[in-house]
C-alpha cells in the first residue's frame, strides 16, 4: 500500500522559494515522473518526500498519515539514487541486507529476502562482489535490490539512469517498467529526460521553477499541453512556436506546432520554406528549414525524403492539431 | 613533467648523481646509525670509520639495561598514542558534522581552527604553565596528553574533513534511507569507508605527537617526560658518550621514521591543510 | 541542504571540539595579555600590580629583543631561501624516472621525521664537533683548518640544522605540485619551441608559486617558534647569537620567572605570528568550498 499526498507542500532556502507551495495526489501503485529542467525543483521535492529534506510547511500524507516531521527511516520509503550510493566496503549481499539489518530482521529473513532479490534481479552469481568489480548497469541492479527487500511503500527513483550509457539506459527503462509491473508498488521517479517520462510513466507531473505545470497521462500531456511550456517540454524534437500575423490569423498570440505534424509538398502548400539542412536518420528525416517571413523550424518526415539544403518545399500543417497559445503562454482551446 | 631519457646511460648517469644527493641529506641518520655499532673510542676515530670498525651491540645493551630509557619510550607511545586516540573520537565528530551537515560559519569556523594553529607555544607558554603549576599537572602525563591532543586537533579535524568531503553524501543518505540512527550511520557506513584517511590522520599524528619537543620539555621534568626529553638530557657536556647517544637517538626515532615512511603522502595534504593537492 | 535533526546533530557533534579549541586558546591568550600589563615574577609572590605598557617598553626596548629579532629573521629567511631553492631542485630531480625512485624518495623525506632534539645532538657532536665531527675531517682532508661551528658561527649552525630538518617538507610540497603538472603543457610549450629553461622559467616556476607561497607561509609559522634546537644545542649563546624571541620568551619566563615581561614578549611573538598567518589563513579559505 503506498497512496501519498502532498498538500501545499513548501520549501525555502534562505529567501528562495524552491518549491512555493505544491498539491499532488499520487495513488496507490501508481508509476509517476516527475520531469522537467534541471533546476526546476523535482529533486528537491522527491527528497523532500524521502525526508532527507525538511518541508518548510506543508503535509506529506502517506497512507492518510502525515509524515512531513518523520525521519527518512519512519516513513517505510526507499530511494534509489543517482550515483546509486552503494556501500563500496560491503558485498552485494551485505548492500541488499543492510536495511534488513537495520530493522532488525531475523538472519533466515534477511537471507531469504535478499536471495529473493537477488533472484528477479539477476544477481545471484554478485552476491559475493564488491561494488567495485561490477558493471554500471548491475551497480544500477544493486540499488534496486537493496530498494526491493524493505518492502517499501513506494520507491522513489533520483535519475537513476543518467549515470548509464545509451544502449544500456533503454534497456534499465525496460527492466524498471517490468519491475513496476511485476511488483506493482507505487514509483516516483525523477529524470529530465522526457523520453523516460513517455516511455514509463502512468502519470507524469510536469515541473518548472518550483510549480506543477501540468499533471496526467504521457498522451493526455502530448495531445494537449495545458500551456507553452508543457508543449515546448514534451515531444522531441521540440514543438514550433509561431507568433506575429500567422498566430494573429488563428486569433491568439501564439501557435504551436509539432514537427511531425506537417504535410510536406514540393509544389504548394501554406507555408513556404527552404531548407537548411536535412538529417537523414533512415526511419525519419529531420528538416531544419526556414520559413518565409516566420523563421526557422524543424520538421519530422518519415521515411526517406529527398531533399536537401536550398530546395524550395511548402508546408502544410494538420489542422486538428493546432496548439494556440494566449498571451499567458495558457493554451487555448481548439 | 618526467623526461624520457633517451639513452639508457643517461639514466644511469642521471640516476647516480640522484643517488648522491639523496645519500648526502640521508648521511647524517645514517652516520647516527652507523655510530651507535661503533665503541666509544671508535665513535671519535680520526679519520671516521664507515664500515671497518669493531660492529657492536654494547650501547643498545646498555641502554635497554638502564631501566628508565624504557620509562622515557613508555611515556612518548602514551603521550603519542593517547592524545591521537582521544583527538579521532572529537575530529571524527567535528569533521563529520562539518563535511556533511556544513552550516553558514562552518568554513569560518574551519579556519578559526587553523588560526589557532599558528599561534606560536610561547605565546601562552606562561599562563598553561601556570595553570598547569596550580592544577598539579606539570610533568604529569595526563596534562601533556590534554596538550597534545589539543594541539593537533586542528589538523586532524581538517584532515579528516578533506577526506570525508570526497565521501559522497549520498551513500550516507541511503543509509539513513535504509533505516540506520546516526550512530549506526557513522559507525558502519562513514568510518568504514575512510579507514584509509583514518589511518593516515593517525599515523600523521603519532609522528607530531612523538617529535614534540616545547611542551614536553617545559611541563615535564621527570615522571612524563618522553624521549624527546631523554634525548635533550644528553647535551649536557658531561663526558663524550657518542656511541651511546646515537644508539638512543636512533632508537628514538626509528619507530617513527618507518611510520613516517608510511605516512610520506598524507604530510602534504595534513600540514597543507589541504592547499596542496 | 539538510534537515532540522542533522542540522541540530551537526551542532552538537562539532561543539566539543570547538570549546575545546576555544579554551585552548583563547584563555590563555587573555591569560598572557592580561599579565602582560602586570608586573608580575614568580619570585616576589603576591606583588602583582597593574603597570600599563611597561612590561612592553622593556620588552621592546631592551637590546636582547632586537639581537633575537634579528636572530629570528635571519634564521626564518634563511632556512626559507635554502629550503624553497632546495625543495624544487630536488623536487625536480625525483621527478624524473630515475632508478629507485621510491627509496630515494624515502631516503630524502626522512629528515623530516627526525625529532628535533635528536636533530640537534647528532649535527651538533657526530658531524659539527671540531675536532671528531664528521666535517672536521672533511675540512681537514681537503686541507682546511675545522670550522668550530658553534663558537665560530653557531647562528649558521642552527640555521643548516633546521633548513635540514625543514627541506623534506619543502620537497614533498613541491614534488607533489610537479607531479600535478599537465603534461600537455609542457609539450604544447616543447612544439612551440621552448627549451628546458624556458619551460622551467615560463610554465614550471608559475605553476609552482602557490604550492611555494604554502611552503612559505607554513614554514615561516613553524620557523618563528624554532625552540629544542637551540635550547639542546647552544642554549641561545653564545651570548645572545643564537636566541630567538621564543627562546628569549622561555628565558624570562622559566628561568628568570618574569611573567610579566614573558608575556610581553608572548604577545609580540603572536602579532608577528599573525602577520604570517593572515596571508595563509586567506589563501586556504580562497580554495576551501565549504
Amino acid at each position: 500500500m503506498g497512496a501519498i499526498r502532498l498538500e501545499n507542500v513548501r520549501k525555502t532556502f534562505g529567501n528562495i522559494d524552491v518549491i512555493p507551495g505544491v498539491d499532488l495526489e499520487i495513488n496507490d501503485g501508481e508509476f509517476v515522473v516527475f520531469v522537467g529542467p534541471s533546476g526546476c525543483g523535482k529533486s528537491t521535492l522527491l527528497r523532500l518526500i524521502a525526508g532527507l529534506e525538511d518541508v518548510t510547511s506543508g503535509k506529506i500524507m502517506i497512507n492518510d498519515v502525515d509524515m512531513a516531521d518523520a525521519s527518512p527511516a519512519k516513513r517505510g520509503l526507499s530511494m534509489v539514487f543517482q550515483s546509486y550510493a552503494l556501500y563500496p566496503h560491503m558485498t552485494v549481499y551485505n548492500n541488499i541486507a543492510f536495511g534488513l539489518k537495520m530493522a532488525g530482521e531475523s538472519k533466515a529473513v534477511i537471507e531469504e529476502k535478499v536471495r529473493n532479490a537477488a533472484k528477479i534481479l539477476n544477481l545471484t552469481d554478485y552476491l559475493d562482489r564488491r561494488p567495485g568489480a561490477l558493471s554500471g548497469g548491475q551497480r544500477q541492479r544493486v540499488a534496486i535490490g537493496r530498494a526491493i527487500v524493505r518492502n517499501p511503500a513506494a520507491f522513489l527513483f533520483d535519475e537513476p539512469l543518467s549515470n548509464l550509457d545509451a544502449a544500456l539506459r533503454v534497456n534499465m527503462r525496460l527492466e524498471i517498467t517490468g519491475l513496476h509491473q511485476e511488483l506493482k508498488t507505487t514509483m516516483i521517479y525523477v529524470t529530465h529526460d522526457q523520453v523516460e517520462a513517455m516511455t514509463m510513466a502512468d502519470k507524469i507531473v510536469v515541473l518548472q521553477a518550483g510549480r506543477v505545470e501540468q499533471v496526467g497521462k504521457p498522451m493526455e500531456l502530448y495531445t494537449n499541453p495545458a500551456n507553452k511550456f508543457v508543449a515546448g517540454f514534451i515531444g522531441s524534437p521540440k514543438m514550433n512556436f509561431i507568433e506575429g500575423d500567422y498566430a494573429k490569423a488563428r486569433d491568439c498570440h501564439c501557435v504551436g506546432i509539432r514537427p511531425e505534424h506537417f504535410a510536406i509538398s514540393q509544389e504548394s502548400g501554406d507555408i513556404p520554406a527552404t531548407v537548411k539542412i536535412a538529417e537523414h536518420l533512415g526511419a525519419e528525416t529531420y528538416l531544419h528549414v526556414n520559413a518565409d517571413n516566420i523563421g526557422p523550424m524543424t520538421i519530422r518526415a518519415t521515411g526517406e525524403v529527398p531533399l536537401g539544403e536550398h530546395d524550395r518545399i511548402w508546408l502544410t500543417p494538420d489542422a486538428e492539431r493546432i496548439h494556440r497559445f494566449d498571451a499567458n503562454d495558457k493554451a487555448l482551446s481548439r | 613533467m618526467e623526461t624520457n631519457f633517451k639513452s639508457p646511460t643517461g639514466k644511469i648517469a642521471y640516476s647516480v648523481f640522484a643517488w648522491i644527493v639523496g645519500l648526502a641529506i640521508f648521511f647524517p641518520i645514517l652516520w647516527m646509525a652507523l655510530t651507535s655499532f661503533k665503541s666509544e673510542i671508535d665513535a671519535v676515530n680520526m679519520p671516521p670509520l664507515f664500515f671497518d670498525f669493531n660492529w657492536t651491540l654494547e650501547n643498545y645493551t646498555g641502554i635497554l639495561e638502564q631501566s628508565n630509557y624504557f620509562k622515557f619510550a613508555m611515556n612518548s607511545i602514551i603521550l603519542s598514542f593517547g592524545s591521537t586516540i582521544i583527538g579521532l573520537v572529537f575530529a571524527v565528530t567535528c569533521a563529520w558534522a562539518m563535511a556533511f551537515n556544513p552550516t553558514k560559519r562552518t568554513k569560518d569556523t574551519l579556519l578559526w581552527m587553523l588560526s589557532t594553529k599558528m599561534m606560536p607555544p610561547v605565546g601562552v607558554l606562561v599562563p598553561i604553565y601556570l595553570m598547569f603549576r596550580d592544577w598539579g599537572l606539570l610533568d604529569s602525563r595526563f596534562g601533556l596528553i590534554m596538550v597534545l591532543f589539543l594541539m593537533n586537533l586542528p589538523i586532524m579535524v581538517w584532515m579528516l574533513y578533506t577526506y570525508f568531503k570526497e565521501i559522497p553524501k549520498d551513500i550516507l543518505e541511503a543509509a539513513r534511507m535504509d533505516g540506520a540512527t546516526l550512530p549506526k550511520e557513522i559507525f558502519f557506513v562513514l568510518l568504514p569507508m575512510a579507514v584509509p584517511g583514518i589511518a593516515s590522520t593517525m599515523l600523521l599524528n603519532i609522528i607530531l605527537a612523538w617529535n614534540e619537543a616545547f611542551w614536553t620539555l617545559n611541563l615535564t621534568t621527570s615522571d612524563a617526560a618522553p624521549l624527546t626529553a631523554f634525548i635533550a638530557s644528553y647535551s649536557s657536556p658531561e663526558g663524550l658518550f657518542w656511541a651511546k647517544l646515537s644508539a638512543a637517538s636512533t632508537l628514538a626515532v626509528a619507530p617513527i621514521l618507518v611510520v613516517g615512511w608510511f605516512s610520506q603522502k598524507q604530510l602534504v595534504r595534513g600540514l597543507t591543510f589541504g592547499a596542496v593537492k | 541542504m539538510s534537515t532540522r535533526a542533522s542540522t541540530l546533530a551537526g551542532h552538537v557533534m562539532s561543539a566539543p571540539s570547538i570549546i575545546a579549541l576555544f579554551l585552548w586558546m583563547i584563555v590563555p591568550l587573555g591569560m598572557t595579555i592580561y599579565f602582560s600589563f602586570l608586573r608580575y615574577n614568580l619570585l616576589s609572590p603576591g606583588m602583582e600590580e597593574w603597570i600599563g605598557f611597561v612590561n612592553y617598553k622593556f620588552f621592546l626596548t631592551d637590546h636582547a629583543f632586537f639581537a633575537s629579532l634579528a636572530n629570528t629573521l635571519i634564521l626564518v629567511g634563511s632556512v626559507l631561501v635554502i629550503t624553497v631553492i632546495g625543495g624544487i631542485l630536488i623536487g625536480l630531480m625525483l621527478d624524473q624516472a630515475i632508478f629507485g625512485r621510491g627509496i630515494l624518495r624515502i631516503l630524502v623525506i626522512s629528515p623530516f621525521f627526525i625529532m628535533p632534539t635528536v636533530n640537534a645532538l647528532v649535527w651538533k657532536n657526530l658531524l659539527m664537533n671540531p675536532v671528531s665531527g664528521f666535517f672536521a675531517w672533511i675540512s681537514m682532508s681537503l686541507g682546511f683548518q675545522p670550522i668550530d661551528w658553534f663558537t665560530q658561527a653557531p647562528l649558521t649552525a642552527i640555521i643548516i640544522m633546521v633548513a635540514w630538518q625543514w627541506l623534506p617538507f619543502a620537497t614533498l610540497i613541491l614534488l607533489t605540485a610537479l607531479q600535478s603538472l599537465d603534461r600537455d603543457q609542457k609539450e604544447a610549450a616543447q612544439m612551440d619551441g621552448a627549451g628546458p629553461i624556458a619551460i622551467f622559467f615560463y610554465i614550471t616556476l608559475p605553476h609552482l608559486s602557490r604550492a611555494i607561497t604554502v611552503v612559505i607561509l607554513i614554514e615561516t609559522i613553524f620557523l618563528l617558534t624554532v625552540f629544542a634546537e637551540i635550547f639542546v644545542t647552544t642554549g641561545g649563546g653564545p651570548g645572545l647569537a643564537t636566541t630567538n624571541i621564543a627562546f628569549l620568551v622561555y628565558t624570562q619566563a622559566l628561568l628568570q620567572y618574569d611573567v610579566g615581561g614573558a608575556s610581553a614578549g608572548g604577545i609580540v611573538a603572536v602579532i608577528l605570528a599573525n602577520i604570517v598567518a593572515i596571508f595563509l589563513v586567506r589563501l586556504i579559505g580562497k580554495n576551501l568550498d565549504a
